[in-house]
Parts: structure tokens; C-alpha cells; sequence
């Protein structure tokens, strides 16, 4: 993992400084409060429904135990005992006092961490594959890069300023668990087909919101050496073309969309060969020095399958499950990596006690190398585990209530914080995952239903990614109405695609029956291990449609009555 | 409006020309319309800056840099950060005379004004009054380094790695 050096600390602390002197300028009026709210937000200030919310960047969604445990102190101190993991690999604090957040600065900057440029118009935190360096499909390990980015990104004096927020995440692998077409640019480490040189493809102007877009291809290609340069030069166009009069098309998607892919790219390659790569690169030996944190921890030598979790697995059918769908193969043979579901049925979907934040830093300290990911599932991962020990692993999580075997099932739902803490919501969402989570609850039946997304969100912003859930779900307000849109088809991977709208919106209560209704289309006309997406992808969306606009009976029935 | 750079406010030698107006003195800035007029009939030893809105692009001051002491850029807004870019361009075309922002910027913004190549500020009485000399100089001591190669005098954090590196090689 990375640790900071003497510099990074450094600029930290000054960050923390920094940010208590403009507090108490906000406070003695040197500055305004249209002056201090950008200050405030590249801190990670929200000022929300009932509270100021603090969000804190876990660059890439790697923590180390270490770490975990210090957000659960601040949790327990400053907030009401516990955290909720977003979408963007973050953790947000929804009752922190203005006054107490300079100490919760200091106390994060202890431990090598911050909440710089979670918020704002501005580079946001760079995000990453949650199996980064575990994974056994991986070209390379992406954080490096990521790391690489985070530094280049933070306080960039040129960069600072933008229309709009902006996103950045990297993958390493060509099946895409990092979402990079949903984001400002995405990056995806490929090996050149000919040479077999390691570089870079990226994507730029996916973004959701109200105007959701996949990203389109800007280079097949760039030597990892130009990655600076490049970003630069892509910034810069930005920067200075970036829609500044309507701040609904400030993102750069809609410039993208409205000078075409085309001309992006030439403004971004003129840019481009006008700069000397090599004086913006990083020099090699501070990419060695970034890449040796991220070496694979001291892994043992161990045969592929492990004999104990066979046996552990015939013997009790619980822990059998588990295995099934929350490990993910791993490189290296007899280790596997490890989902711990923040989603318990009829849960919060990302909420963690401080007990619970505590028990995962001590079952990563016992069983995967003191690291800890987080995933924009909105769940934890332990990396790297020994087959041997995930029967001692999970017993520990069973004792933390974070044992639920859901992992991409469908109740393990992505949801927006919502009306219940989010100034700009139009509904709630919240509610509603736990809802279907109740409902689809029973172990037999999610497991009969396999592999499921279902993404809320509590206004077309789109925080909880609805638009590319396979099965969306967007809260909005009709004549002082919640009325949920649901959304099919939608794709966060390599096969990107935006959700198509089934019909028109329906209230809270009927949403679980709705999904049921999808679902029995699903397991009407399935094949043979077809899974939800890949059966929408070959029926199209018409039967569903059917399904979704005509009640059963039964609910007609219940309706009626 | 108040004129300020690194070493606090002070008295601005530049004279601002209407349009129309005789472009005399010993330091003039004009509109960029006007530019090439008064470049023509530039007196002996004479400043000239130009005064150009944060849509003006490169290429459209290029043919000028030489011709040049200031480059005056407008800030409509303190977040609209384009001329951050713009000035950057101005110095990585070779550009070595002042370049000024104009417009309602803060202190906080002076340490990446100046990375991007900004010498000088000139801010609207409202804020020359809530924000003192002490607070621009605070905020450039604000930033002991920063991570970006080539953008400010001081060396960058990757930089400054590269010297350690070089001194503990040096030294084993
Ligand atoms: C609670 C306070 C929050 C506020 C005020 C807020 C605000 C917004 C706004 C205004 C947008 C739309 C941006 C655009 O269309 O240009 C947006 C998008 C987004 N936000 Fe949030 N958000 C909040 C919480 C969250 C949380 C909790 C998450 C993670 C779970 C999140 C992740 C995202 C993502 C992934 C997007 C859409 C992707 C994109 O950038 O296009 N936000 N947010
Ligand atoms: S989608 Fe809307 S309701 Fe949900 S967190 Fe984002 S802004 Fe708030």
C-alpha cells in the first residue's frame, strides 16, 4: 500500500492548516460565504438536509487497518458511531459539527489520509478496481497509475477551477469492475497488441446526472510514459472549452457531445504536441518508488484449491454459500479475494458501525495483510485471504453481522443516500432498497435468481448509478408525490449501455411487486446459466415492459381489496 | 482597483486606453482590437499591455507576444478558471513580460495564480478591503511545495524526491 513520504505528510498538514485559517476567515468575514463554499467543498464540506457532511477520499478504495480503525475513532467521536461507503470508493460522515472538522482533519492526516477534492469543481478522488493487484485477469496492477494521478491531481493550480466536477478511474483489466465509461475519463491499462508494451487506452465523457452518457474512445493508445502529458492536454481543453453558462451542461460529456469525438480529440492531440511529455512525467525512479508500495504482499506457496475449504464447505452449508458468492478468484493460487457485504437484508446499503469497521481491520490484520478495499458496491473486500483461513475469516464475520452471501445478488443494492440526508433529493432511497432487500431476502431464492444489480438513486443526479444498474431505479417528486422511474438494461462494464425506462412512475409501495414482476419474466424465459443482463441483452426490453406495465392478479386482487 | 503582486499592493504604473482615446504614456494598456494601431504608432521606449477577456485564445495574442510588456486577462468571476489555462499557454509560448489577472480573485488563489504564471492581481475595493496585504502573503506561504513539475518558481515535490534520491546516492 502506499504510505506517505515526508512530502506528501507535509502538504497534508499544510492542507488541514490551510483549511482551519479559512474557517476562521469565513468566520470573521474576510471571506464571504459565495468565497468560502468552493474552499469549503475541495475539503469535503457538504452542508446538507440536517447537518454539514464530511466525505473522505480512500484513493482508489484501498485502506490499511490501520486506517479503518482511525475512521471508526472518528465515527465513534465526532459522528453517531458509524459510516456509510459510497459509490465513489469514499466514506461520508453525516454528522460531523463545522467546528470539530479541522480536528477530524488532523486526526486523518495522522494516518496518511484527507478529504481533499472529494467535493468541488475540481479533479475528484480517482477511483480504481476494488481487486486491484488480486485480481487474475489483470494486465497490470492500476494503482500505481492511480496513485500516479492522485499526486498530479491534487491542488493542480491549473486544474482547480474547472466548470464542473470531474472523474477519473483506472482498471487494469479488461473485464471492467471499475465502471471507467461512467466517469469524466476512464482508463484501462492494455498491453499494445503488436509491441507488447504496457499503456494506456482511455475513454473520455461518461458521466451520469441527468444527462447520462458512455464514454467514448479518445486514444487506443498512449505510452505510459505521456499518461501526465496527456491529461494535461486534455484538461486544459477543459478548462478553457468547458461549458461555464449552465452548470446541467458544464460537464464534459456535453462538450464532448456538442463538438463531437472527433474534433475533442485533435483540440486534445494539438494541446498535446505542443508539450514536452518528458518535463511533466514523473522521471522513472519515482514511478519504481510508487510501484514498489503496491509489490504483492509476501504471498506463501500454496496448490490451487484448497483441500480444508472443500471440507469446510461440505460441512456446513451456510459458509458454503458464502464461499460461492462473495470470494473472487485470485492470482495467486490457494488465496482468494473476499466481499464483505455492507448489505445486510433489510439493511442500509453502505452503512458500517465503528465496531464493525473495527472487527474488518482485525480480520484484515489476521488474514489478509492488514489491507482493506472498498468498492463502489458500496461493500468491503479483504484482498487477499488464504483458502485456508476463509472458514475462520468468515466466523469472524458472522460475529460482526457482516457475514450476508449476496455479494452481486439482488440484495445487494447500490442506493443514494436520499431523502433521508440528502439536501437535493426528490425522494427517498434508502427506504426503498430496504424494502426489496426484504423481499428478495430468503438465501434459496437470490441464489435461484443469480446475478443482479439493482441501483437507486434519490434525484436524477444519479449518485447511486441507476442509469447503469440492470435494474434502475430513480426516485423523483410528482405533485408532492414520490414517483419511482424504473429503468432496465442498464450496464456498468466493458458492455456499458444506459438503462431504457419501462414505463411510466410508480409509488414507493409498489416497487417491490414491480421487481418481482421483472424478475418472473427473468426466470420465465431464461437458458441454461443465463444470467439476468445476458437475458434483457437477448429478449430486448418488450417482455419486461409487458411484465412491468401488467400487475398479477393476485397484486390486482390485493389492490382492489 | 487595487494592484497587488508577491510583495503586497502597490501603485499601478499602467494607464488603461478608452477606445479612441490617444494611447500616450509610458505604459499603456488597450483592448486587443486596438492593439495593432497602437503598436504601429508606438512612441520610443513606450509599454504597451493588451486587455483581453478569458475567451481570448492563444492564437489569436500570438502574433503580439514580442510586441508585448503585460497581458492583462479577465477574471468575470473568481471560480470561472480559465485564465488559469490561457496563462499558462501565454508562458509555455515563451511570453516573459507581466501577466495580471483582473477581476474579483481571493487571496486563496494567489499560490495557483502564480503557478500559472501570473505575476500581479488587480482586485475590486471589496475584496483589497476584507483581504489584507498579511492574507495574500499568507496564502503564498501556504504551500511549502506542490506536486506539479514546471508550474511555480520553487522545485515540485517530485523534484525535490529526485534531489533526495540524489543526495543519499551521493552519500552511500
Ligand atoms: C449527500 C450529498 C450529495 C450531493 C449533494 C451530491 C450531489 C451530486 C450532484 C449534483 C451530482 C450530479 C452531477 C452532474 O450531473 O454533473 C452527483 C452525481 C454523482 N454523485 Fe453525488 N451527491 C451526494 C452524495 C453522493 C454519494 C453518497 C455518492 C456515492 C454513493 C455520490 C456519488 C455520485 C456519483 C457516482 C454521481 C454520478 C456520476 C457522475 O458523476 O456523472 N454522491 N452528485
Ligand atoms: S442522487 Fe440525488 S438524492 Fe441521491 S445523493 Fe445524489 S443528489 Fe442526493
Amino acid at each position: 500500500m502506499y504510505r506517505y513520504d515526508q512530502f506528501d505528510e507535509a502538504f497534508v498538514r499544510e492542507r488541514v492548516a490551510q483549511f482551519r485559517g479559512q474557517v476562521a476567515r469565513r468566520i470573521d468575514g474576510a471571506l464571504t460565504e459565495d468565497e468560502f463554499k468552493p474552499l469549503r467543498l475541495k475539503n469535503g464540506v457538504y452542508l446538507q438536509l440536517h447537518a454539514y457532511m464530511l466525505r473522505i477520499a480512500i484513493p482508489y478504495g484501498t485502506l490499511s487497518s490501520v486506517q479503518l480503525r482511525q475512521l471508526a475513532l472518528i465515527g465513534e467521536r465526532y459522528d453517531r458511531g458509524y459510516g456509510h461507503f459510497t459509490t465513489r470508493q469514499n466514506l461520508q460522515f453525516n454528522w460531523p459539527k463545522l467546528r470539530d472538522i479541522p480536528d477530524i482533519l488532523d486526526l486523518l492526516a495522522d494516518v496518511g489520509m484527507h478529504c481533499i477534492q472529494t467535493s468541488g469543481n475540481c479533479i475528484r478522488n480517482t477511483t480504481a478496481d476494488h481487486f486491484s493487484g488480486a485480481a487474475a485477469d489483470e494486465v497490470e496492477d492500476p494503482r500505481p497509475t492511480a496513485e500516479l494521478i492522485r499526486q498530479w491531481s491534487t491542488m493542480h493550480p491549473e486544474f482547480d477551477y474547472l466548470p464542473r466536477k470531474f472523474k477519473i478511474a483506472v482498471t487494469g483489466a479488461a473485464r471492467d469492475r471499475a465502471a471507467i465509461r461512467a466517469h469524466d475519463i476512464g482508463i484501462q491499462v492494455v498491453r499494445h497488441p503488436v509491441s507488447g508494451e504496457v499503456g494506456y487506452r482511455l475513454f473520455v465523457g461518461g458521466g451520469l446526472g441527468r444527462t447520462p452518457m458512455i464514454g467514448k474512445l479518445v486514444r487506443d493508445f498512449l505510452p505510459k510514459a505521456h499518461l501526465l502529458a496527456y491529461l494535461q492536454s486534455l484538461m486544459r481543453v477543459y478548462n478553457l472549452e468547458g461549458r461555464r453558462d449552465n452548470k446541467y451542461k458544464a460537464r464534459v460529456k456535453i462538450l464532448v457531445h456538442e463538438i463531437g469525438i472527433e474534433e475533442f480529440r485533435a483540440r486534445v492531440e494539438a494541446e498535446f504536441a505542443a508539450l514536452d511529455p518528458a518535463a511533466i512525467a514523473a522521471d522513472p525512479d519515482e514511478v519504481a518508488r510508487i510501484e514498489a508500495y503496491f509489490a504483492a504482499p509476501a504471498f506463501a506457496t500454496f496448490p490451487a484449491d484448497s483441500q480444508r475449504v472443500v471440507a469446510d464447505r461440505a460441512r456446513d452449508a451456510a459458509f458454503d454459500r458464502w464461499v460461492e458468492t462473495n470470494t473472487f478468484p485470485h492470482r495467486q493460487p490457494g488465496y482468494a479475494a473476499v466481499t464483505v457485504s455492507l448489505k445486510p437484508v433489510g439493511g442500509v446499503p453502505g452503512d458500517a458501525t465503528s465496531d464493525q469497521m473495527r472487527a474488518v481491520a482485525d480480520l484484515a490484520d489476521a488474514h489478509s495483510f492488514g489491507e482493506i478495499r472498498v468498492s463502489h458496491h458500496q461493500n468491503l473486500i479483504l484482498p487477499h485471504v488464504r483458502q485456508d483461513e476463509l472458514h475462520a475469516l468468515w466466523t469472524g464475520l458472522v460475529a460482526a453481522g457482516l457475514a450476508e452471501a449476496n455479494a452481486g445478488l439482488i440484495t445487494d443494492i447500490i442506493a443514494c443516500p436520499g431523502l433521508d440526508y440528502c439536501a437535493l433529493a426528490t425522494a427517498r432511497s434508502i427506504p426503498i432498497a430496504q424494502a426489496i432487500s426484504r423481499r428478495f431476502g430468503s438465501a434459496e431464492r437470490q441464489r435461484e435468481i443469480g446475478e443482479l444489480g439493482i441501483k437507486i438513486s434519490g434525484c436524477i443526479n444519479a449518485c447511486g448509478h441507476h442509469h447503469v444498474g440492470h435494474i434502475g431505479i430513480l426516485g423523483l417528486e410528482k405533485s408532492g408525490q414520490e414517483s419511482y422511474q424504473v429503468t432496465l438494461g442498464g450496464d456498468a462494464t466493458e458492455n456499458a449501455a444506459i438503462g431504457q425506462l419501462l414505463g411510466p412512475g410508480i409509488t414507493a409501495e409498489e416497487v417491490p411487486d414491480a421487481i418481482e414482476r421483472l424478475v418472473g419474466v427473468y426466470l420465465a424465459h431464461r437458458h441454461d446459466g443465463e444470467t439476468f443482463a445476458e437475458a434483457v441483452r437477448r429478449l430486448g426490453i418488450e417482455p419486461f415492459k409487458a411484465g412491468f406495465l401488467a400487475p398479477q392478479p393476485a397484486e390486482a386482487a390485493h389492490a382492489a381489496a | 482597483m487595487p494592484l497587488l503582486d508577491a510583495h503586497g499592493y502597490r501603485a499601478d504604473p499602467w494607464r488603461r486606453i478608452a477606445a479612441g482615446e490617444p494611447a500616450t504614456g509610458d505604459a499603456v494598456l488597450v483592448a486587443l482590437a486596438d492593439l495593432p494601431a497602437v503598436i504601429a504608432g508606438r512612441s520610443n521606449a513606450q509599454r504597451i499591455g493588451v486587455e483581453v477577456a478569458n475567451t481570448v485564445r492563444l492564437p489569436d495574442l500570438s502574433a503580439f507576444l514580442g510586441q508585448l510588456d503585460l497581458v492583462a486577462i479577465a477574471f468575470p468571476a473568481f471560480n470561472d478558471g480559465r485564465a488559469f489555462s490561457l496563462a499558462r499557454q501565454l508562458r509555455e509560448a515563451g511570453f516573459k513580460g507581466a501577466v495580471r489577472a483582473v477581476g474579483p480573485v481571493i487571496a486563496d488563489q494567489f499560490t495557483h495564480l502564480v503557478a500559472c504564471g501570473f505575476d500581479e492581481v488587480e482586485v475590486p475595493d471589496a475584496i483589497a478591503a476584507r483581504q489584507p496585504e498579511a492574507q495574500w502573503r499568507g496564502a503564498l506561504a501556504s504551500y511549502g511545495a506542490t506536486y506539479q513539475t514546471g508550474y511555480g518558481a520553487g522545485a515540485s515535490i517530485l523534484e525535490r524526491r529526485r534531489a533526495l534520491r540524489a543526495g543519499q546516492g551521493a552519500a552511500s
